[in-house]
């Protein structure tokens, strides 16, 4: 059987089960949800280190026909591009189910639609048909809208239906787009390989380019569409929100490269420079606009706004380093923002009661685990070599520098403010003194210590050793921008 | 050679801390001895390099290279010269001293000394990098330590000082990561030995002319390398300090535990003076001349506002802190003389002077923040108007205190005079009147070290008329210190010989 479609099928089928159970079998719900976040992530991992890296290109494909009269069909496959990304879905998948290990409102409905969803992110990295892809993709995001609204908080209805709306539209743009490749290739196909050997007229390129890049990057962040993003991320329950920015907001920049980019390339050629202007726009202002909040989740939002723009900046620079370092930096990110939600949503709501960051302080003693895993995360965001937003940040830059030498000097002042707005947040949070009497926490569980120290290994094992994805990301990325871009 | 020996010795630290982690957090005295038997390690290994070490190759030895990230042609790639050789030794030898100081730190132990050994990690990883990659990655290594030394273990206002510290240089960083983005881009490669070749053989302005071209930068070379040279040089400028980049470093050292001044004055402002000579200088020489009157004013600035501004001090530790700026001042100002024109000798006077000034107020600045230290730990106080006639009671810390004062004023004898006669004697035949201007920085230092001693020692014995006078361990850690003054002060020979053929070598970019 493909690894590919055993992992998105191991997903809906923990899903299914969970369906099965009585809603009172809390423990049981809780082991067989662990259990497939265990088994998705081990074969992630196995597809990941399955890559032949001297053949490159698409693997692990698969083709079987679904609708054949309109030209859908069953299609998977990955390359270097898409296994960090599924990775990165595996890791966040386990650590996910792990943080929160402590719903106890109706849990067979939460981990049903939370497994539910990873099916549809999974499936979106491996889709290698169009039709499909969209399928996925809708599947991976409507069920937020019950998650945030029926276990959120913090005007919860509120960000859901923000949060809904906003990537409606961004579906409803993609799918002209998509409709609109269809019948002009004329090919009667939806699949994603032919479709990128059609030589699209160039006024068509310029028209349906914006459709299917803003579609999507409408839930990658892209400034200004961003704002359902950080009132999202904060409506939202703890796992939820890592899984939401740790691998949602990727499913919108991969997305837009895989879909939009590749099969339209010189609308992108065309669009490509206005993208990267936005995309500074996120990252100094997303930064900027971090610095001076005073809930702590949404600092942690709007730094998720700033890194995604390093995301879609990389995408646009039309580079073989930038690409692959925009893809690194997905994984990286992915990896650092689950840690954050984990630590702002488990770690320290859950046991404050508040995220008020006048109030907050203090907490690196009675949660020293916490602490240290922020001072990672932290680090990490700020792009400190060692760590593997360095190393993303650095390859996205080098390839900015040649496309647009402006934009890159930008960049800098947003990392210079992230770096302080990590510091103050440190320093408000873990420092200093809390202000309400609470003196006694409880502990870091063992298992949030679990998810907490696989995801700060990722960090650290990235960044000193980048290679182990670089390399990869690199062989699948350099031939299609060679191909594209010349 | 085939034993990694700079690996072992600049890895070592952190390795043995990651260990060191697992040490019982309630036995004191085990972790107190246990990290400074970790720190004695590198020092062992640093004895080991001077000893194989050959001061007539000017190239770098004991070389170890390997590739680390392929696709951005990145290497791990190490290597010592005269430049580094003597920082190298300065770090093995700081780090255990200030480990021994800390003894009497009793918050935190297992940590504090944690920082302490990924410190020395990172400060060796910068001597000893020869790839841009390598070197940026230990650069910020050593940042990180130093902000939760402050931020932790500091005094009343540590929060601001460690947000400042930490923002002020990595705004640097920021700069120079920039600047080495685009020379990476033109060039292809992080390897300063390559970059060093490619800006002497001129090719580093055309590659740059290029990849301006090609990106549709309507500059011409010397702009570009104008650019790059001052956003690299940015980041030196930080951390030397260089006036008016200097404003966090009063901040960061008044609030530092003891232990973190001596560290942060004795090895951190040297990585800056360091950036120079090993990428600012070799890589744009020709900036460097264009602008060397310019830059020496500020180097200028930084001896005089230093001097009069520690004059002004009543904080014993701002006044340490300001004469830092001071003496690091003579540093700047030897650089930027070596590349107006003039004589060899003169030059080569000046840079091994630097090098030996970087050297010497490594060893000088820490004995000073150490005995302040002392001082503090009795009194609790760094107001110099509440002490007096303390020479009565703490005859040995009055004798310790006052050499080390002497040598920070240049007393000949001891190691501050020959450093700062060396530089002295290079520039004032290179840059006369700004030389003759910066003397004026001597005699302030003279006159605020003596009225300091004064008031210290001398007088009515004020109200702490119950200290004990230094301790044994106080004395350990000051009497290696006190050695190197008398050593270089009287021998200074063979410090000279190490960093000479490196300097001849650096110079000939200047002729």
């Amino acid at each position: 059987m493909n690894i590919l479609t055993l992992i998105f099928w191991t997903s809906l089928l923990g899903a299914a089960v969970i369906f099965c159970l009585k809603p009172d079998a809390q423990r049981s719900i809780k082991r067989v949800a662990a259990t497939t976040g265990l088994i998705c992530l081990f074969l992630s991992l196995v597809a990941f280190l399955g890559y032949d890296l001297r053949m490159g290109g698409m693997q692990f494909l698969l083709k079987r026909p679904w609708i054949p009269q309109l030209g859908i069909s069953l299609h998977v496959g990955a390359d270097g591009i898409s296994l960090p990304l599924v990775l990165l879905t595996g890791f966040i998948l386990y650590t996910g189910v792990l943080i929160s290990y402590n719903v106890n409102d109706r849990p067979k409905e939460f981990f049903c639609l939370f497994l539910i969803l990873v099916t549809g992110v999974f499936g979106v990295f491996v889709s290698m048909d169009l039709f499909l892809l969209f399928v996925f993709y809708e599947l991976a995001v409507l069920p937020m809208y019950l998650l945030i609204g029926v276990w959120g908080s913090t005007r919860k209805e509120y960000g859901a239906m923000k949060l809904t709306l906003y990537l409606l539209v961004g579906s409803a743009l993609v799918f002209i787009g998509m409709l609109a490749l269809y019948f002009a290739s004329g090919l009667n196909t939806f699949d994603l390989i032919a479709l990128s050997q059609v030589d699209f007229p160039l006024p068509f390129q310029k028209t349906v380019f914006p459709l299917l890049f803003i579609g999507f990057a409408v839930l990658g962040g892209l400034w200004p569409l961003h704002t359902w993003s950080p009132v999202g991320h904060v409506a939202a329950p703890t796992s939820v929100s890592m899984l939401h920015a740790g691998v949602l907001m990727k499913l919108g920049a991969y997305s837009c490269f895989r879909v939009a980019v590749m099969l339209l390339p010189e609308g992108a050629r065309f669009w490509l420079p206005a993208i990267a202007v936005l995309a500074t726009v996120n990252i100094v202002y997303g930064a900027m606009v971090a610095m001076v909040q005073r809930d702590f989740k949404f600092v942690i939002g709007y730094s998720s706004v700033s890194h995604m723009g390093f995301v879609l900046l990389g995408l646009a620079s039309m580079d073989t380093v930038g690409v692959s370092g925009a893809v690194l930096q997905m994984f990286s990110h992915g990896i650092m923002t689950g840690l954050f939600f984990a630590i702002v949503g488990r770690m320290v709501y859950d046991r404050t009661h508040t995220r008020d960051l006048e109030e907050l302080g203090g907490l690196s003693k009675p949660l020293p685990f916490a602490g240290f895993a922020f001072i990672m995360g932290g680090l990490a965001s700020m792009g400190l070599p060692g760590l593997s937003g360095f190393i993303a940040e650095l390859q996205i830059l080098i390839g900015v520098w040649n496309r647009y030498p402006l934009l890159a000097a930008l960049t800098g002042l947003g990392i210079v403010v992230t770096a302080a707005y990590i510091l103050r947040v440190l320093h408000k949070v873990f420092y200093g003194q809390m202000s309400t009497k609470i003196h006694h926490f409880e502990p870091i569980t063992p298992l949030e210590k679990l998810a907490g120290i696989i995801l700060i290994v990722n960090l650290v094992l990235i960044g000193l050793f980048p290679s182990v994805m670089v390399t990869m990301i690199y062989v699948s990325v350099a031939p299609l921008i060679r191909g594209l871009f010349g | 050679m085939d034993f990694p020996i700079l690996s072992l010795m600049h890895l070592f630290p952190l390795l043995a801390g990651l260990c060191y982690l697992f040490l019982p957090s309630d036995n004191k005295p085990l972790l107190r001895w246990g990290a400074f038997g970790i720190t004695l390690i590198p020092f062992l290994f640093s004895f080991s390099l001077l000893k194989h070490f050959n001061s007539q190759n000017p190239g770098f030895q004991f070389v170890e290279k390997m590739p680390w990230i392929p696709a951005i042609r990145v290497e791990y790639f190490l290597g010592v010269d005269g430049l580094s050789l003597t920082m190298v030794f300065l770090t093995t030898l700081l780090v255990p001293l200030a480990v021994l100081a800390s003894f009497s730190i009793e918050k935190n132990i297992k940590t504090y000394m944690f920082l302490f050994l990924l410190l020395e990690t990172g400060t060796l990883g910068v001597f000893l990098a020869l790839n841009f990659f390598h070197f940026f990655l230990f650069w910020e290594m050593g940042l990180i330590p130093m902000f939760f030394l402050i931020k932790i273990w500091g005094s009343e206002d540590r929060d601001a000082a460690a947000f400042k510290f930490f923002l002020y240089t990595l705004f640097g960083s920021v700069m120079m990561l920039l600047a080495f983005q685009v020379l990476f881009l033109a060039t292809k490669t992080f390897d300063f030995t390559e970059l060093v070749i490619l800006s002497r053989s001129g090719l580093l302005k055309v590659s740059l002319l290029f990849w301006a071209k090609r990106v549709g930068l309507p500059f011409t070379p010397e702009v570009m390398t104008t650019i790059a040279f001052f956003l690299i040089s940015v980041a030196f400028a930080i951390k030397v300090p260089i006036w008016p980049f200097h404003t966090w470093l009063p901040d960061a050292h008044t609030q530092a535990p003891t232990a973190g001044s001596m560290i942060l004055a004795g090895l951190l402002l040297k990585m800056g003076v360091y950036g120079f000579l090993r990428i600012s200088l070799p890589l744009f020489p020709d900036v460097v001349r264009t602008f060397a009157p310019f830059l020496a004013i500020l180097a200028l600035a930084s001896i005089l506002f230093g001097a009069f501004a520690a004059m002004a001090q009543t904080d014993l530790k701002r006044m340490i802190a300001y004469s830092s700026v001071n003496h690091m001042g003579y540093c700047m100002l030897g650089i930027f003389a070596v590349s107006a024109s003039g004589g060899l000798e003169a030059k080569a006077s000046a840079l091994n002077g630097v090098l030996l000034q970087m050297f010497n107020h490594g060893i000088t600045s820490a004995a000073l923040f150490f005995m302040v230290g002392v001082l503090y730990d009795r009194a609790h106080t760094r107001d110099l108007s509440r002490f007096g006639g303390l020479r009565k009671i703490m005859p040995i810390f009055a004798g310790l205190m006052g050499i080390s004062a002497f040598s920070s004023l240049g007393l000949p004898g001891l190691n501050g005079f020959v450093s700062e006669f060396l530089i002295f004697r290079g520039s004032f035949s290179l840059m006369t009147p700004l030389t003759l201007l910066a003397t004026i920085g001597l005699l302030v230092t003279a006159i605020y070290l003596l009225s300091m001693l004064q008031l210290l020692f001398h007088g009515p014995l004020g109200e702490y008329a119950s200290f004990s006078d230094v301790t044994g361990r106080e004395i350990a850690v000051a009497a290696p210190l006190i050695f190197f003054m008398f050593f270089v002060g009287i021998h200074p020979s063979p410090l000279i010989e190490l960093t000479n053929e490196a300097v001849v070598h650096l110079l000939k970019v200047f002729s």
